[in-house]
């Protein structure tokens, strides 16, 4: 592993832009485009949102970001202890929300998978969630 | 955000990011003055746009079903390349119309009420 990063934050809206400006500022080594820079914290902020709204909804817990570079290759875990998704397939499906209220668009998971090389979704029931997400870095503009 | 009512088109302008912990304020700023002014088409001016994600999405769409109810229309003016992607990925650009400038849109506005 060429470098690691472990950040721990409070389950508040705030941590959103924190988390991007976090996740940007460590990728910074692989020598991005701007564009995978983009895609990269499109894709956390999906996590970190989901894990606040979803995860914990109106209660407070912490959001674990954890980040590795392996070589060109980028991986992210973003973990709640939260509420937890009974159905993960149906969760990942485009347009599908449990909060239509809300006005969410059940759009989140289809931008982390376009946006990113790799996505994978662990959850337990009232136990709580991990989104796991790859992405090689510096590769398409070098061909 | 700035709010410009030109005729009975509203040009919001939106500047820096939208997420979660603003798309809500954005929501109902905007719902205020659709009810407060004669309102009919709205433009969301993306030129100072930096970043967007679902939560931008759900808030457009959330906009567009309130002014489809008013027979009017929703247009994207000159989003930076990021805001077009997730506008593209998503599917809002199938919905929603993207032009290069405020101008452009309003004219499209025009013409479809010149021909229509
Ligand atoms: N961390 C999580 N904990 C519990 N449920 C989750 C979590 N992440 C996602 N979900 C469930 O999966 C659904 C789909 O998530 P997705 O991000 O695709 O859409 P959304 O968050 O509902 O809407 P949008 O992201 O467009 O605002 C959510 O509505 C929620 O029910
Ligand atoms: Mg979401």
């Amino acid at each position: 592993m060429d470098n690691y990063l472990k950040l721990s934050v409070k389950s508040d809206c705030i941590n959103e832009h924190l988390s991007r400006q976090v996740i940007a500022t460590f990728m910074t080594s692989l020598d991005p485009t701007l564009e995978e820079i983009c895609d990269v914290k499109t894709a956390v902020s999906e996590a970190v949102t989901n894990a606040i709204v979803h995860g914990y909804e109106n209660l407070t817990g912490t959001v674990n970001l954890t980040a590795e570079i392996n070589g060109k290759e980028l991986y992210i875990e973003v973990e709640d202890y939260g509420r937890g998704i009974a159905d993960v397939e149906r969760a990942r499906e485009p347009l599908y929300t449990s909060q239509p209220e809300k006005e969410r668009s059940g759009m989140g998971f289809t931008v982390m998978e376009a946006f990113m090389d790799y996505v994978d979704v662990i959850s337990r029931p009232g136990l709580g969630t991990k989104v796991i997400m790859k992405k090689l870095i510096g590769v398409a503009h070098e061909m | 955000m700035t709010k410009i009512l030109i005729n009975n088109n509203l040009v919001v302008k939106l500047i820096g990011e939208i997420d979660h912990s603003n798309s809500n304020k954005y929501r109902h700023e905007i719902d205020d003055e659709i009810k407060r002014r004669p309102v009919r088409n709205l433009i969301f001016d993306f030129k100072d746009l930096d970043f967007m994600d679902s939560s931008g999405i759900g808030m457009i769409l959330g906009r567009y079903k309130t002014i489809k109810g008013l027979d009017g229309v929703v247009m994207i003016a000159s989003p930076k390349k990021q805001v077009e992607k997730i506008i593209n990925v998503s599917g809002l650009h199938k919905i929603i119309p993207v032009y290069e400038s405020v101008d452009k849109a309003i004219n499209s506005m025009r013409e479809v009420a010149y021909n229509g």
